[in-house]
């Protein structure tokens, strides 16, 4: 036995190493077939690692103090060395981890990654997803501008919509009559401790999750149910060092995307950070033009969509809020027989197609104010297009138990195809 | 037998156990939920404000700031205050009838003076502050038919000189009129009403 053995066999007789090592990367079988979607597991991954990182050397100029907060960051791109490249990395990196994730999720849809065996693997992705959402959102305040400021207004807003208690939760909230100082303190705290430790938890549940199913894959089809006499998945390859190269690739590609977005587009035209965020908060200026950033506008969309009724624009919130619980319902509203899109009808083929339309159009009306495009007799078409749009939004996921069902559908293969 | 009836024991000592513990949870759980609950310091800071009206000539107006929201208060000319009744099947809630206002303000003018407005400068929809439109007709830029009011520029509400929001607008109900008093006859305490809290 090797030095190198020998030290090993010491740790695994007190730690499972080589079965932790085994089990998730040198054992842990994946189906072969994995394609270019696969990618956006891993990145996310390696965006949540450089959030963190960048997070960590952000607070160490940071001041989460209202009289502070603006000019700490503008120190932090001005006057600490490396400051500006570390701050764009982590504005910009907020929006790339919901590029990524966004397609992550689509993945699942194409290629019914949330059917069973993997249910839950699906719930603790939506939590993840809604994770990042609050994530995001806390953040969005802490570099105390007017969007920032006049963001959280509105967001915190919502919750003053809950009949009842409404106004009370709303003062809980921000610790104030109005988003001040004691609302900054707060959202920092949650920033970078509350949220993330509990987005952690959920990744390792997620990969856990994964882990004790096993992968999905483009055919939908279970790689377990054929495996040789040594009980190795026929069509599965270890994850280590197959995946590992390939998902290197991936790194490569993105990696060289996110740097080109922040050495020659940070703001991305104001989408990644908002042209008037690099104005100081101020609560007796109201922006002309409020929106959030560009990965919660399909929401916003839809917030705005529902008009007032009977006295309060509850609904609206109850609707955006409805928009993103659906999403756990997803393994159970989905009957069809296969999993994959490449054996399904031209029915959910359709159905997908339009739900990434209304997506793409809510996200787009929801940078946009409501009067852009005119108006069809009293109202604004803008927000006539987003009413249309945010019933096909719904109508994806209610009507899916009759559309998976009565589709034609290709019978799945035993084994993956190629 | 003697099992079962140590095994009952048991999971009744269990049971209360968990019980008296699930009650000191709540207890220590509730200091950190009152912390977040605004600070002694800032339910100072949301104490009442006095703003001297001596100088607000008529068809002016004016803001303070109470509990770091605006508070528009407009010294109504006799036009203005004519126009309201005129926009009654225009407006919302002509009536008030949604609590928005202390009741002493629930009137024609929306007001405890007819000419003085006081009013929250904050949408009722999602808390952007709208912008003065006071000029009547098509030099404010809101069509020949404007008598003169409010435009929220996030969404589009729109306001008469009272803070009623108009027919169909994205905002559900009036602006806000906060508690407030004259203390004088140039002297207005914003917040406080002497009528308690």
């Amino acid at each position: 036995m090797t030095r190198s053995q020998a030290v090993l066999s010491w740790i695994d007789e007190r730690f499972p190493l080589t079965k932790l090592w085994k089990e998730h990367l040198a054992e842990y079988y994946a189906p072969k077939n994995f394609n270019f979607w696969y990618y956006f597991g891993s990145l996310a991954l390696l965006v949540l690692v450089l959030q963190i990182v960048t997070g960590i050397f952000l607070t160490m100029n940071y001041k989460p103090d209202a009289a502070q907060a603006f000019g700490s960051v503008e120190y932090i791109m001005r006057d600490v060395p490396g400051g500006w490249i570390i701050r764009y990395m982590h504005s910009t990196g907020a929006s790339m981890f919901f590029v990524v994730v966004y397609l992550h999720m689509f993945r699942a849809l194409l290629y019914g990654s949330h059917r069973k065996p993997r249910e839950l693997l699906w719930v603790l992705g939506v939590l993840i997803y809604l994770c990042l959402m609050a994530e995001a959102f806390f953040g969005y305040l802490l570099p105390w501008g007017q969007m920032s400021y006049w963001g959280a207004q509105v967001i915190v807003n919502l919750f003053g919509a809950v009949p009842l208690i409404g106004e009370d939760l709303a003062v809980w909230i921000r610790g104030d009559y109005v988003v001040s100082d004691a609302t900054l303190n707060r959202f920092f705290a949650f920033h970078v401790i509350a949220i993330p430790l509990v987005l952690l938890g959920l990744v390792v549940a997620h990969i856990i999750a994964l882990h004790e199913v096993g992968s999905n894959n483009p055919d939908g089809v279970e790689i377990k149910k054929t495996k040789d006499p040594s009980g190795k998945p026929v069509d599965g390859i270890p994850f280590h060092p197959y995946y590992t190269v390939k998902d290197m690739v991936g790194v490569v590609v993105f990696l060289a995307v996110f740097s080109f977005i922040i050495f020659f587009a940070p703001e991305m035209g104001g989408y990644f950070l908002e042209y008037n965020n690099f104005i100081p908060a101020d609560p007796l200026k109201t922006p002309t033009h409020i929106a959030p950033v560009w990965y919660f506008t399909p929401f916003y969309a839809m917030l705005r969509a529902v008009p007032a009724f009977a006295g309060t624009q509850f609904w609206g919130v109850l609707v955006m809020g409805a928009a993103v619980v659906i999403l756990f319902a997803l393994p159970w509203l989905d009957r069809s027989p296969v999993k994959s899109i490449r054996y399904r009808g031209p029915v959910y083929k359709f159905a997908l197609a339009l739900f990434v339309v209304s997506f793409v159009v809510l996200g787009y009306l929801g940078v946009k104010p409501t009067d852009f495009l005119g108006k069809i007799g009293e109202l604004d078409t803008a927000v006539i297009l987003a009413r249309l749009f945010t019933a096909v939004y719904f109508l994806f996921f209610l009507l899916m138990p009759w559309y998976t069902r009565i589709d034609s559908t290709k019978p799945e293969p035993k084994r993956l195809t190629h | 037998m003697a099992e079962a009836t140590v095994n009952k024991q048991r999971r009744y000592l269990l049971g209360m156990t968990c019980a008296a513990g699930g009650v000191a949870a709540l207890a220590v759980a509730t200091p950190f939920f009152l912390s977040m609950f605004p600070s002694a310091r800032a339910r100072a800071a949301g104490a009442p404000v006095q703003v001297d009206v001596s100088k607000v000539e008529q068809g002016m107006m004016i803001r303070a700031e109470w509990r770091s929201k605006p508070v528009w208060i407009l010294h109504r000319t006799p036009e203005m205050l004519k126009s309201l009744s005129d926009l009654n099947p225009k407006v919302a809630d002509p009536r008030s009838a949604s609590p928005m206002q202390p009741d002493y303000a629930q009137n024609e003018y929306r007001s405890v003076k007819p000419e003085w407005l006081v009013v929250v400068g904050i949408c009722t929809h999602l808390g952007c502050s709208p912008t003065d439109k006071l000029q009547a007709g098509a030099d404010s830029g809101m069509g020949d038919d404007w008598k003169g009011g409010f435009y929220c520029p996030c969404h589009g509400s729109k306001f008469d000189l009272a803070g009623r929001v108009f027919r169909d607008m994205p905002a559900p109900t009036n602006l806000e009129v906060p508690k407030y008093q004259f203390v004088s006859e140039t002297q207005l305490v914003i917040g406080d009403d002497g009528k308690g809290a």
